[in-house]
């Protein structure tokens, strides 16, 4: 994401260390991860202190301190859907990846991550890319939906 | 404004609207025990040792003293059998992350704690959260910070800011209980920028005594 983006959302915050949350909550979505020296500039426009801006950044799940892949692929490990199965649908994508819970390939294609639940059990076991869900997903099916992401 | 009396361990108490039970007590001479308190920071409520039985209107709870405002006609017992329970099972859980820590050692000793009840931790750091809060509200520098959340939160020391303040400064490391402070500095600056001590010593020489405390050696408890 281009550095004009984050720098015009950073000036809309400017001098408010009340918005903390939400700059970064913009970032993160516009940029999928939160580069320490936007943290640093984010800390400087909102006259924040950045150990703040770093203990806000790491105590929150939805904020990325790691490059994020281009595709985001989700597992939900949920109740339902590990009883439908899910974990053979973890084991073909970590399969056809190579990615572990959490990680993103060399290439940033792929961020892979399980998260429960992801609020859809009754078309599980399920699989998310970039916010799309692949319902009643089976090991044979999940090759043909991440072709699909370049 | 007038005073506010309530009853500490059996004693008629004056005290001022808006202050905590703890203050209320240590004014009076009354000893409650704290890790995470001191009377330069606001109240953080972090190690709960300062729990104290409180009776109101005929109703007992178990409150956290350094949080909890005084109010008119409360009782507040500083040791009980339950209280004494639950001091002793945080000094014990807290001990599975810093057992040699000086004052735990001796809060175990006084509430009959037993240091091997959990399994270890050692993270040495108990997050009581004294030196990210000084560092905060008394210098004003932010160089040390939580990370993290929940059971795997900790502080740290953010370089940039700690290889400018922290070597003239050092004051978090008296204040830390376990000493971990410290050694959370020194492992940043070995880590972010080696050798800056050398480089201070040289440039102001008449430096005064440098505060790095000595790490005690550990006693030996079993």
């Amino acid at each position: 994401m281009s550095e004009h983006t984050i720098d015009g959302i950073i000036e809309k915050y400017r001098g408010q260390p009340g918005s903390l949350i939400h700059a970064l909550v913009e970032i993160q979505h516009q940029n999928h991860w939160l580069p320490r020296e936007v943290m640093q500039k984010v800390a400087d426009a909102l006259q924040v202190p950045f150990a703040q801006v770093m203990q806000i950044a790491s105590f929150y799940k939805a904020f990325s301190l790691t490059p994020k892949g281009r595709h985001e692929v989700h597992v939900c490990t949920g109740m339902t859907c590990h009883l439908r199965g899910a974990a053979k649908l973890r084991a073909k994508v970590e399969e056809l990846t190579g990615l572990k819970d959490g990680e993103t390939d060399t290439d940033s294609r792929f961020t892979y991550q399980t998260g429960a639940c992801l609020g859809s059990c009754s078309i599980g076991p399920e699989l998310i890319v970039n916010g799309k869900h692949y319902g009643r997903m089976t090991p044979e099916k999940i090759e043909d939906v991440l072709k699909q992401y370049e | 404004m007038t005073d506010i009396v309530l009853t500490i361990d059996g004693k008629e108490v004056k005290a001022k609207a808006g202050m905590t039970v703890l203050q209320a007590a240590q004014q009076e001479g009354i000893h409650i025990p704290t890790l995470c308190h001191h009377e330069k920071l606001e109240a953080f409520g972090g190690c709960r040792l300062c729990m104290v039985e409180v009776e109101s209107r005929g109703w007992t709870s178990y409150v956290v003293s350094c949080v909890y405002p005084v109010a008119k006609d409360i009782v507040v017992r500083t040791r009980s059998e339950k209280v004494d329970k639950i001091r002793k099972v945080l000094v014990e859980e807290l001990m599975a992350h810093a057992p040699d820590a000086p004052e735990l050692i001796k809060l175990a000793e006084e509430y009959g704690a037993d240091r091997n009840r959990f399994e270890r931790d050692a993270s040495f750091c108990i997050v009581c959260g004294l030196c990210v809060r000084y560092c905060n509200e008394v210098k004003q520098k932010n160089a040390v910070g939580f990370i993290d959340n929940g059971a795997r939160r900790e502080i740290s020391f953010i370089p940039e800011v700690a290889r400018k303040e922290c070597w003239d400064c050092q004051e978090c490391f008296t204040i830390c209980p376990t000493s971990y402070a410290q050694a959370a500095y020194l492992l940043s600056e070995a880590l972010a920028f080696p050798g800056q001590r050398k480089k201070i010593k040289a440039e102001k020489p008449l430096q005064p005594k440098s505060r790095v405390i000595p790490i005690m050696p550990a006693p030996v408890t079993t």
